[in-house]
């Protein structure tokens, strides 16, 4: 309860008075010190790559689906190839060519900050009578 | 009922939910409990526990680092996907296989769950009815999804007609029994299916399930057909990928018929009329025009003239009522309405409501991305994907230069599409 209190008073400090990118405890650094524009962004690829870049799938079969604790520059160098086409992909030029350069960047210095999981995929359940 | 969500209702009855048995003694309370136990930031209710509910949910909380407290009311018990729902009926798939439960993303974010429907939205009073109490919030989203709109087709509206001719086109029971009456089905059968008019939830579902269909007939029953009419006047989403796939895998299965809106259905024979003709279905599958889901009808958020909502897109709030945020199918935005828009909406308007109470603007110029799969077998797949970006002038969501489609099936992007469904699983529900 304190330790949550402590969390609360620093995280209305940081974000009230100073912005959010000072102050906060360090276990909270991952997720508030982020650009609002980058946050969104972010999560935007978790759709494939998981949420903060924690694909449930692993990287397998030349896929880098995780995207947490990645390597700014491979980051950037990989997404900037697929920008320009000098990069062989299926779907990542799509993406790629959407986002500035500058976006680029600060979804690589973002996911270079996330810590690998192992997360998992969630485990289906039988689809209960009474759903519609 | 869940115990998880059991809990979470007691609790939210202690903190704020007027029972009709014990009115008058809770509502004496219910302020003083209401101030002692409010987060600083106050309380978002979400109405809707699908893609764009949930990750609205999980977001603030994770954003406001648990400051602000977040209730969803969702009238199922568990969640099923409609991606990848068409692959049920395919065969590559059960239902069991999409169906998840709701208490990892209560557990692992401290989001509140209450299993009930909502009966009435007071957005002057700010409080949401269900049918087991009330509970009053300082920003509430609403996230229904679609509502079937049967005023063209009244003949469909009940349950009994509907166990018939299913719409399957919210993933559950209907597409199961859809399925069976498709296994049931005799070879040298046919199977009639429609599209409404766009804007309907999923633009490149009804031809994804034209291919699945017909994979599994070209398999099992080849001598059946499936017959799609479609209420436009041409294939609306990844034409060039559908048409080769029916031309390629289905010649002499699938017969893709445009400008062929359904004007009647005989329930009894299982025969549909268009302006040009009538057509008799051995199964027959329709998938009604559709608006803006129930609760948002309640909140009069709709547009005068056009069955959606219209919103600031910087924030998901509503232009017809203050403090009422909508996301999802529901919303007006020329967008495709896909589960990964309907993800990416629920984020900026989650970003957004993060910053608002907590008095500071939202991001001036949102951008987030969709990716959608479709199966064109049962292991290939086709994608459409794009960078949405805010145009200031406009004021709208604008695809950014440089999205587009697959070449062609594959299945690469079978497995990519997999992997999709695994991932954005993961991020709405744990």
């Amino acid at each position: 309860m304190t330790k949550k209190l402590f969390k609360t008073v620093l995280f209305l400090i940081a974000s009230s008075v100073v912005g959010p990118n000072i102050g906060l405890a360090a276990e909270d650094v991952v997720i508030s010190t982020i650009p609002l524009h980058t946050r969104v962004i972010a999560a935007s690829c978790a759709a494939c790559h998981g949420t903060l870049g924690n694909a449930v799938t692993g990287n397998t079969i030349e896929r880098n689906a995780v995207l947490a604790g990645k390597d700014r520059t491979d980051f950037t160098t990989k997404m900037l190839g697929f920008k320009d086409g000098s990069r062989r992909s299926t779907v990542m030029h799509h993406h790629a060519r959407g986002l500035t350069e500058a976006e680029i960047k600060q979804l690589a210095d973002f996911f270079a900050q996330q810590k690998p999981t192992n997360a998992n995929p969630i485990a289906p359940q039988v689809l209960k009578a009474n759903h519609d | 009922m869940t115990k998880t969500s059991r809990e979470a209702l007691n609790m939210t009855r202690r903190d704020f939910i007027k029972t009709t048995g014990a009115a008058g003694a809770l509502l004496v309370s219910q302020n003083a409990f209401a101030l002692a136990s409010k987060p600083p930031l106050g309380r978002v209710v979400v109405i809707g526990g699908g893609y764009a509910g949930t990750t609205a949910a999980k977001y603030i909380r994770m954003w406001s680092l648990g400051n602000i407290e977040v209730v969803v009311v969702e009238k199922n018990s568990q969640f099923v996907s409609c991606p990848i729902s068409n692959l049920v009926l395919g065969g590559s798939k059960t239902i069991n296989d999409i169906t998840f439960g709701y208490d990892l993303v209560q557990k692992n974010h401290g989001v509140k769950w209450v299993q009930d429907e909502v009966t009435a939205v007071d957005t002057q009073a700010k409080k949401v009815k269900m049918q087991r109490g009330e509970i009053s919030y300082d920003r509430l989203i609403i996230a229904p999804g679609v509502d079937f709109n049967y005023d063209t087709l009244p003949m469909l509206q009940s349950m009994e007609a509907q166990e018939k001719i299913p719409h399957a086109w919210k993933a559950g029971w209907q597409t199961e029994n859809l399925r069976k009456q498709l296994e049931a089905m005799p070879d040298g059968g046919v199977f009639v299916m429609n599209v409404p008019k766009a804007p309907y939830r999923c633009p490149p579902g009804p031809y994804e399930r034209a291919c699945q269909v017909a994979s599994y007939l070209k398999k099992n029953k080849p001598k059946s057909k499936v017959i799609v009419l479609d209420a436009n006047a041409e294939v609306i989403s990844k034409k060039g990928l559908f048409l080769k796939a029916w031309t390629e895998l289905y010649h002499n299965i699938v017969e893709y018929r445009p400008d062929s809106a359904i004007t009647s259905v005989d329930v009894a024979t299982k025969t549909v009329s268009t302006e040009f003709e009538q057509v008799k279905a051995d199964v027959l599958n329709i998938i009604p025009p559709q608006r803006a889901g129930k609760p948002a009808q309640m909140a009069n958020l709709l547009e005068e003239d056009y069955p959606w909502c219209e919103v600031d897109f910087l924030s998901y709030e509503s232009k017809k009522a203050p403090n009422v945020h909508v996301v999802g199918d529901s919303v007006s935005s020329g967008l495709p309405k896909s589960a990964h828009i309907a993800t990416s909406q629920a984020r900026v308007c989650a970003s957004a409501i993060v910053q608002l109470m907590q008095g500071q603007a939202p991001d001036p110029t949102p951008v987030f991305a969709n990716t959608c799969y479709s199966f064109v077998d049962d292991k290939q797949a086709v994608h459409v994907a794009n960078v949405y970006r805010y145009d200031v002038n406009k004021k709208i969501m604008l695809p950014a230069e440089g999205g587009g489609v697959s070449v062609k099936s594959s299945e690469e992007e079978g497995f990519f599409a997999h992997a999709w469904a695994q991932n954005i699983w993961a991020d709405v529900l744990t």
